[in-house]
């Protein structure tokens, strides 16, 4: 369903990554994980079409995406829950999830849904989007992104900053995502709870594939050694 | 002496490069033969080399808050609109001599200028810009209402005060023309030597990233008055001259957006803004197009706004901005490189 | 009962005052674009609608039904064929930008229809009053302060409870994140301006009848749509109109006390409130 060949982006003058070469297939759930400014967040983006790159350097579902703008990317798609949340101020929460809705893709996802896999939310629709806790906030973003009937969702460490027991209750709605066939990328930081939803992981060491495989074939070892680097 | 024994690195900072030498030294000549002019010109070209050296002078100032501290005033005929009714003023009223009275004016309208900072200082950005064009017409509709000045209509200098600049045409026309090259001289000056200063240096940091400057330690607030009370003094001296020559004010023609502020803006932009050759080459474009288009009438205000909005698009560092990227000139000193010589 | 009569007279005004700063506030809430050639562009609606009047023979009113749509189209071009390629951190492009096309605006106005006065007619309703109780009240001044506020009252609405809307407010929130929604930016700012393009129109047409006009006049319009806003406090829709009735009244009363001091005195009112309360009157906590 999606594949990348040699994958190269960054930031002006900076190279965050440096040829990327994956492949994901439809249903999938796959893990990327890596430290600091190993280049994660560049490879959502990428995906994303917030960074320009070389048409071929993305195919998805055949198509050459990679210099398409998000918008575009969008309609064709793919879906991304934004590193640091990222709701609209202006809008609240039940808006927020609306405007998910924007590119009026067709798909399982409703305001009704996203209620059931998240019922504090409903309590809370009516409040600015930015006026709830961290956790409420990340499920918000979820909803939001889910509301576009993403083929393929990416989520940019919807773990960051939370308490463990909530990041266990945002991974707990994981299985409704996978269950209709929804695609997922999951960048995190935090390697176990990746790991235990996840059918394959790729790690990044400074802005290079350093491993890859199955959670269950690589060992502790070897995980921290591709992670650091050492 | 490090403890390897090899003599230190001795770091300097150089400023001129070989074309700042030969641009500084082709300009010292053409001042010279600016200085000569009276001897050999006609009067309408001396009349043309007084027009140019204002609209420099207003040029480098203008430059000096938009491009180098980031301030955008689309209000700045509103200094030299006072600049030249103070001058009347100190001229007719205070019986201040003439030339001495365009400097007064400027200092005048540097001390005006601190109160009116206070006030527009509170807006950011397009206001901010917008609220200098309010402020200029504030004086203008100010200064309309006062009939001691001449109200709407504007009043004329004097026979006595035009006496006291010169006997006779010549001599008037010969010391407003070496005042206003000495005034053109002195505002690139004045910018030139600011900018190589601590303050010019704060002033880039704070163009570069407000925010940033500050934290260092910058005080952009006094820094960004300094500059804004000095550019407004300048203008004044500017708008002083120019209304000295033209021997008559009335508040359209003191605080006229199109002659004092349009034109200067478009000089600048095509010139090249955040430069200081820039408002040079600016002001000699300016001077040709209308010299080319002036049959056409108010065609070539539109001729020279579309020019104008081109550049901002397509080269927004102006034709000085294209001519140093592409050949690495400079006329003015400006840089500062960091060489390292090593003894052996 | 005479300063009752100009303070209504004023807070009629306003409706108009408010009409030029809708637009401002329009375009400055959702694509953070000052345009210094607003006022002229008010202007321009008005030249529209003389020569539909002239040519069509509609009467002014009936013109808004060609200018408006027009001005629309004109306002979503400009956008996205000229003032999307200036968008971005750096504000000198779109303030010297727009500077310049007021400046192009104006003079081809001036070569096109001269720099004589104009005016349009609409015949008796122009001076037709309506008596509300001892108060005479103009029945222009009432249609255009009805206008007004059915104009901001249309845009709360489509900007609260249409998914237009919504886009509109998340691109001024965010515009990076609002493209991951799938909002394409440039056709949002162009339905952006050409909106702000259309109230012009509608003030444009409006000030052409209650007052003579020429190619100069765009730049007062500007300075009191600016002083509106500003008065009002930004992000405010009916914070706008109160900032346009509170110029207009200060215009106004400073007219009554002396007629030179018109528009003085508004200015004078808007660096007061300027002073006392930089964030204007009613500004939104949400920057």
């Amino acid at each position: 369903m999606l594949t990348l060949e040699k994958l190269c982006a960054g930031y002006g003058d900076f190279q965050a990554l440096f040829d990327i070469s994956l492949t994901l297939e439809a249903g999938e759930t796959v893990a990327i994980i890596g430290s600091n400014g190993a280049g994660k967040s560049t490879f959502l983006r990428s995906l994303a079409g917030l960074i320009s790159n070389q048409p071929e350097a993305i195919r998805f579902n055949g198509q050459a995406i990679g210099d398409m703008a998000a918008n575009q990317v969008l309609e064709r798609g793919i879906a991304l829950v934004p590193e640091g949340r990222k709701l609209f101020p202006s809008l609240s929460v039940e808006e927020n999830l609306l405007i998910g809705a924007y590119s009026k893709r067709p798909g399982p996802w409703s305001l009704k849904r996203i209620y059931q896999l998240f019922p504090v939310l409903e309590k809370l629709r009516k409040r600015p989007g930015t006026a709830l806790s961290g956790g409420q906030q990340q499920m918000v973003a979820i909803g939001r992104g889910l509301m576009a009937n993403p083929q393929l969702l990416l989520c940019d460490e919807i773990s960051l900053g939370l308490a463990p027991t909530t990041i266990k209750d945002i991974y707990a709605a994981l299985p409704s995502i996978k269950a209709d066939g929804t695609t997922v990328i999951l960048v995190e930081q935090d390697i176990n709870q990746a790991l235990s939803v996840s059918d394959r992981f790729y790690c990044f060491q400074e802005g290079r594939v350093s491993l890859t495989g199955r959670p269950g074939d690589a060992d502790k070892a070897q995980i921290k050694a591709a992670y650091f680097g050492i | 002496m490090n403890a390897l024994n090899n003599p230190a690195p001795v770091y300097r900072v150089q400023r001129t490069t070989t074309s700042s030498t030969l641009g500084l030294a082709l300009l010292g000549l053409c001042v010279l033969v600016l200085i000569s002019a009276p001897l050999w010109a006609d009067r309408a070209s001396l009349r043309l080399v007084v027009e140019f050296a204002y609209y420099l002078a207003l040029a480098q100032m203008w430059n000096l808050l938009a491009g180098y501290a980031g301030m955008v005033s689309v209000g700045q005929q509103a200094f030299v609109g006072l600049g030249g009714y103070l001058l009347f003023l100190l001229a007719s009223r205070f019986g201040v001599p003439p030339l001495f009275a365009v400097l007064l004016s400027g200092v005048l309208v540097a001390v005006l200028a601190i109160p009116t900072a206070l006030i527009v200082f509170r807006l950011r950005g397009a206001y901010f810009a917008i609220g200098t064009w309010v402020v200029a017409e504030v004086f203008r509709l100010g200064l309309a209402q006062m009939s001691s000045l001449g109200g709407g209509s504007g009043q004329s200098l004097p026979a006595a005060i035009v006496r006291q600049i010169g006997n006779d045409r010549d001599g008037r026309e010969t010391l407003i023309y070496f005042t206003a090259l000495a005034i053109a001289i002195a505002a690139v000056a004045v910018v030139f030597f600011l900018l190589r200063s601590r303050q010019g240096l704060a002033l880039a940091s704070i163009r570069d990233s407000e925010p940033a400057s500050g934290s260092l330690g910058v005080d952009t607030f006094r820094t960004k008055l300094m500059v804004y009370v000095l550019a407004a003094g300048c203008t004044g001296v500017v708008g002083a001259l120019i209304f000295l020559q033209k021997l008559r004010i009335s508040p359209d023609a003191a605080f006229n957006l199109q002659d004092w502020t349009a034109v200067v803006i478009f000089i600048v932009i095509i010139g090249g803004i955040g430069t200081l050759e820039g408002p040079l080459i600016g002001t000699l474009i300016y001077f040709a197009l209308r010299g080319c288009l002036a049959q056409y009438g108010a065609v070539y205000m539109i001729i020279l706004g579309l020019v104008a909005v081109v550049m901002m698009l397509k080269a927004p560092q102006g034709v000085w901005g294209l001519i140093s990227e592409r050949l690495g000139w400079q006329v003015f000193p400006m840089q500062r490189r960091l060489t390292v010589q090593i003894d052996k | 009962m005479e300063w009752l009569n100009t303070l209504l007279q004023g807070v009629l005004l306003g409706g108009l005052y408010a009409m030029f700063a809708v637009g401002l506030s329009l375009m400055f809430g959702i694509m953070r674009l000052v345009n210094i050639a607003h006022g002229d562009f008010i202007v321009l609606a008005s030249y529209l609608a003389l020569v539909v009047v002239n040519h069509l023979g509609f009467s002014p009113l009936a013109s808004l039904l060609i200018v408006v749509p027009l001005m629309f189209c004109v306002g979503y071009l400009l956008q996205r064929g000229l003032l999307n390629r200036t968008l971005g951190t750096d504000i000198l492009p779109p303030l010297l930008v727009t500077f310049g096309l007021s400046i192009i605006v104006q003079n081809l106005l001036l070569e096109f229809f001269s720099a004589d006065s104009q005016k349009l007619s609409q015949g008796e309703l122009e001076v037709a009053s309506v008596s509300v109780g001892t108060l005479s009240v103009g029945v222009m001044p009432l249609i255009v302060f009805a206008s007004a506020l059915l104009i901001i009252g249309g845009l709360q609405l489509l900007f609260y409870k249409t998914s237009l809307g919504r886009a509109f407010r998340a691109t001024s929130d965010d515009q990076h994140t609002a493209r991951l929604m799938g909002v394409n930016n440039a056709h949002i700012f162009g339905l952006a301006m050409a909106l702000a393009m259309a109230v012009v129109s509608i003030a444009g047409v409006f000030l052409a009848i209650r007052t003579s006009f020429d190619p100069t006049v765009g730049p007062a319009r500007l300075l009191y749509g600016f002083e509106a806003v500003i008065i009002g406090g930004l992000g405010s829709l009916w914070g706008t109109l109160a900032g346009g009735v509170i110029l207009g009244v200060a215009q106004t009363l400073g007219a009554k006390i002396d007629p030179g001091w018109q528009i003085l005195a508004g200015h004078l009112v808007f660096l007061l409130i300027l002073v006392l309360r930089p964030r204007g009157l009613f500004p939104r906590s949400v920057d």
